[in-house]
């Protein structure tokens, strides 16, 4: 296009620009009115293109991505992950109480929240036994933080109450607010604000206390004010009262300065919580190494774990490696894919080229009527065409009896056809055939039957006329059969699913699995963009042999 | 007795009653959408729960969608879409405890929800052990069986489960579900584990290794199946001397479809299924389905649904009033996993540890098949 407007422009870069009827330069005239041509042209195809967008590319993306996204683990366990970055997993030993505590104080939101189990699911994709670990200690976590509220409600019930501790902690304004508000009232619940003066003497209490107002707030739907605190806020408030700040409580002067000193006081001779024995007594794997080599690996926000496990290998302290030779499955599967699908092709082509022969040299009538007869099996479901063939192949199916019948075979020595390779490459070249006839016979329909006259004429064997004039023109065909029936088998499910057995189910039964069974949906994203890759790496390669532009459907 | 349950009625009423006024409206949704297995199991729902129902409740519609097989996973894509188009979910224990677990499904008090005995025993002591998740609404006890063809097994029929792994004397094909689930189970009873250690020698590596060894004494005799209804139709069609479903579909190939197929009974192993409500719905969506799973979890009508198919109610009170069939007019009490004579030997699936193990045995146990 820019050719053309340097084209019309050469003769008038000797004499100025060249000028359009309304005056102005013919160069910028044509590329407005071009520029408007492409606009409507893409306003034509803009509901195509949006359709796209959003149907097919922003779920692909999106699967993409869940394939390397690992912000479970980072998201719900914040501050254990934090601390374990400072942790040498080297020296063999599990980390310290710090740790421990830290691991409290997220599950203990996260099961609130009822994260805790997915974490353990997700985990337990790695290390076997993390989705009761979690489990288990979403329930424990209780026991743990009643140790500090039974002694500071034994020591005083003021703390038993919702209400005196928000008196505490909210700030004025907020508290003006919330005893005003009415559920019922149907107006939004004022946001929780913490007492600036308390965020200074009582900073953990405060921090975790905000976390529990969301929470409560917004999760919950239930009025604060009245809501008695988790166990958790009694951890930290002991926390605060025994530590750096606490002489600062002193200071204080608002609500509940007199119980805040008592709680100080009293708070000196309290049992404290041993966290790392605690979590021992829930379970003892939290003792042991595992559990945290594991949390550790998988701290970081993206993994290459799941691609690691699409391709039989581990996470280990050196690096990936292979996993045992008894948990490797995909390597072979993609293997046994590829192959398949090659013999697939392979049979189409061997079926379908004399039918696409016959048809192309047919008179156009009785060609029509077989036409039909091809495109018979696109009109009935594909499940109805699978389960014949599971009738037709099965041992004591029609082939079978038959083959029995005629005495070719021993009626106690059956031929096994259905549930292993043999069974998905028979029906499979059935269901996929048609897509290998289209092709070629309009291929073969545009070679003219006078070539194949004027090349006998010229002396030629019947052989050498097709092997040297015939096929060469219908290589296009072929290869616009195969890239449809490659790709097409390749990610085929069904079919194999139910007459595929153990040794004839492809890789796409296995993300099929991950997919509504395991729910292992990150290891699905990682085979299935394995496999797109493989598909395009192919289809690479095959622009690079035939070339694409061999390609044709048809004319 | 009967004061007591007019009582108990009306007090249900009443509550009822000052629920629906607790509601946001007060109203109750008009549709419901009812998530279920499909095929015979969901037929006989449909006339033991919902059609009484619609017919107690005019205007109410209820619509099916056979969808279970797959429900935490639709489950999950819904949450994350943040559009719950279900309102009641039929799902196994296992799955029932995963969508609990993640916070999918709701959690339910049983006293309250669900309606009490005739008898006045609170539902939490009618449902007793079975309520094994706390959303967790259970209607039926099942059970992974194998039947056997009579017609191919000779004059001595198998009666143990270890006759499934005897090639000599009971030579053909088995048909074994494509998991390991029930298998290895199976595999490690048949090599000589005592029952109460199974799940012990299963944790280990050796012990896995152990059940697959013994499962591969007969796998090249084995189909794997997927789907429920494979292996009756395997068995129908002679291409199996013997294979593991659910006792319900046997049933129906013994009873209804007259084949010559007997039952194993022997190592059954006892499975739940039931109902789990959506965490999330709307207030008066809410409103209609606890109604429903009130109406539909009620002694009577679990025992009704023993009418239809032959997998046990759930409740206990239920259990002395299972009839005989609808259609066929045979006890069918003598069918049901949870009779004595069919239970002597029973196994009930350890949800916990298939919780922990499922990746992990389930790589290995892929990895064998593909050998």
């Amino acid at each position: 296009m820019s050719d053309t407007v340097d084209a019309t422009n050469i003769p008038g870069e000797k004499s100025g620009p060249m000028l359009a009827a309304d005056g102005t330069p013919l160069k910028r005239s044509l590329r407005r009115a071009l520029r408007r041509q492409k606009m409507s042209a893409l306003l034509l195809i803009a509901p195509l293109l949006i359709f796209i967008l959003i149907t097919f590319i922003a779920p692909i993306a999106d699967m993409l991505f869940r394939s390397v996204e690992n912000e479970i683990v980072q998201d719900t366990l914040p501050r254990t992950t934090a601390i374990l970055e400072t942790w040498d997993s080297e020296s063999g030993n599990v980390p310290d109480t710090p740790v421990f505590k830290a691991l409290y104080q997220d599950i203990f939101i996260a099961q609130e929240r009822k994260l805790h189990t997915r974490l353990g699911s997700r985990l337990n994709y790695e290390l076997t036994g993390a989705s009761s670990l979690f489990r288990k200690s979403g329930r424990g976590v209780g026991d743990i933080g009643e140790v500090y509220q039974d002694q500071f409600e034994d020591m005083n019930a003021f703390w038993k109450k919702g209400e005196n501790w928000n008196d505490i902690l909210g700030s004025d304004a907020w508290l003006a607010e919330i005893k005003s508000w009415k559920k019922a009232s149907g107006q939004a619940q004022p946001p929780f604000e913490i007492r600036a003066q308390i965020a200074e003497i009582l900073p953990q209490t405060a921090a975790f206390y905000q976390i529990f107002a969301d929470f409560t707030q917004n999760e919950k739907n239930s009025n604060l004010y009245k809501k008695d605190p988790w166990e958790l806020i009694y951890s930290a408030f002991y926390d605060d009262l025994t530590g750096a700040n606490a002489a600062r409580i002193d200071t204080y002067t608002g609500p509940g300065a007199a119980e805040l000193s008592e709680a100080k006081a009293a708070a000196a001779n309290f049992e404290t919580v041993d966290y790392k024995a605690a979590f021992g007594d829930i379970d003892k794997d939290w003792l042991k190494m595992p559990i945290w080599d594991t949390i550790r690996a998988y701290s970081p926000r993206f993994t290459n774990g799941y691609f690691l496990n699409a391709v039989d290998m581990q996470k280990s302290e050196n690096g990936p490696e292979l996993r045992p030779e008894n948990q490797r499955i995909y390597a072979t599967l993609f293997l046994r894919t590829l192959f398949m699908s090659t013999v697939i092709t392979l049979s189409c082509i061997l079926l379908g080229y004399p039918v696409g022969w016959i048809l192309a040299n047919l008179p156009a009538r009785t060609a029509n009527l077989l036409m039909i007869l091809v495109l018979l099996p696109f009109w009935t479901s594909l499940l109805v065409r699978t389960s014949a063939w599971k009738v037709m192949l099965q041992q004591q199916g029609v082939v079978n009896d038959t083959l029995v019948w005629l005495g070719i075979v021993a009626d106690d020595s059956r031929l096994a056809l259905i549930n292993n390779q043999t069974g998905t490459i028979i029906a499979m070249t059935h269901i996929l055939l048609p897509f290998m006839i289209l092709p070629l016979y309009s291929v073969m329909q545009t070679i003219p039957p006078s070539y194949l006259r004027a090349a006998k004429s010229l002396g030629a064997t019947n052989w050498t006329a097709f092997w040297r004039v015939y096929f060469p023109q219908s290589v296009p065909g072929i290869g616009a059969g195969s890239i449809l029936v490659f790709i097409l088998s390749i990610g085929y499910y069904i079919t194999p699913e139910i007459v595929g057995g153990t040794t004839g189910t492809f890789i796409s039964n296995r993300i099929a699995y991950h997919i509504s069974s395991s729910l292992n949906w990150g290891l699905a994203a990682a085979l299935g963009a394995i496999l797109l890759a493989v598909v395009l790496g192919l289809y690479y390669a095959y622009d690079k042999i035939v070339g694409i532009d061999n390609v044709k459907l048809g004319g | 007795m009967k004061f007591t349950t007019t009582l108990l009625a009306t007090s249900a009423l009443i509550g009822a009653g000052t629920f629906a006024l607790a509601d946001a409206h007060g109203n109750m949704a008009n549709e419901m959408t009812l998530v279920s297995w499909g095929g015979a199991y969901q037929a006989s729902q449909d006339k033991a729960y919902l059609q009484p129902y619609l017919k107690n409740n005019p205007g109410v519609t209820g619509v099916w969608d056979e969808s279970s097989n797959e429900a935490v996973a639709k489950l999950r894509a819904m949450n994350e879409a943040g559009n719950i188009t279900w309102d009641l979910v039929d799902v196994v224990a296992a799955d029932a405890i995963r969508l609990c677990d993640e916070g999918l499904a709701m959690e339910i008090d049983a006293d309250e929800l669900l309606a009490a005995a005739p008898d006045g025993t609170p539902a939490s002591e009618d449902f007793g052990d079975l309520l094994v998740s706390d959303c967790f609404i259970p209607q039926i006890v099942y059970s992974t069986t194998f039947g056997y063809r009579t017609d191919m097994v000779g004059d001595t029929p198998p009666t143990k489960i270890c006759d499934v792994f005897d090639l000599e004397a009971y030579p053909g094909k088995r048909a074994l579900e494509k998991r390991p689930i029930n298998n290895m189970e199976w595999a490690l009873l048949c090599d000589g584990v005592p029952k109460d250690e199974v799940y012990d020698v299963l944790a280990t590596p050796e012990g896995q290794e152990k059940a697959l060894a013994k499962l591969d004494t007969i796998k090249d005799s084995v189909i794997w199946w997927s789907a429920g209804a494979d292996t009756p139709q395997l068995l129908a069609d002679g291409e199996v001397v013997m294979g593991s479903t659910y006792n319900g579909r046997l049933f129906s190939v013994i009873e209804e479809q007259k084949q010559p197929v007997a039952m194993l009974w022997d190592a059954q192993v006892f499975d739940l299924d039931g109902w789990i409500i959506p965490a999330g719905l709307p207030a008066d969506r809410l409103a209609r389905v606890k109604d429903f799973v009130k109406f539909a979890t009620d002694t009577q009508r679990l025992a009704d649904q023993s009418q239809y198919i032959s997998y046990g109610p759930a409740r206990l009170s239920s259990a002395p009033m299972v009839g005989k069939h609808a259609d066929l007019g045979i006890d069918m009490a003598p069918h049901m996993p949870t009779d004595p004579k069919n239970a002597a030997n029973t196994f009930l699936y350890n949800y916990e540890f298939w919780a922990d193990y499922r990746d992990d045995i389930d790589a290995k146990f892929q990895a064998w098949l593909a050998q």
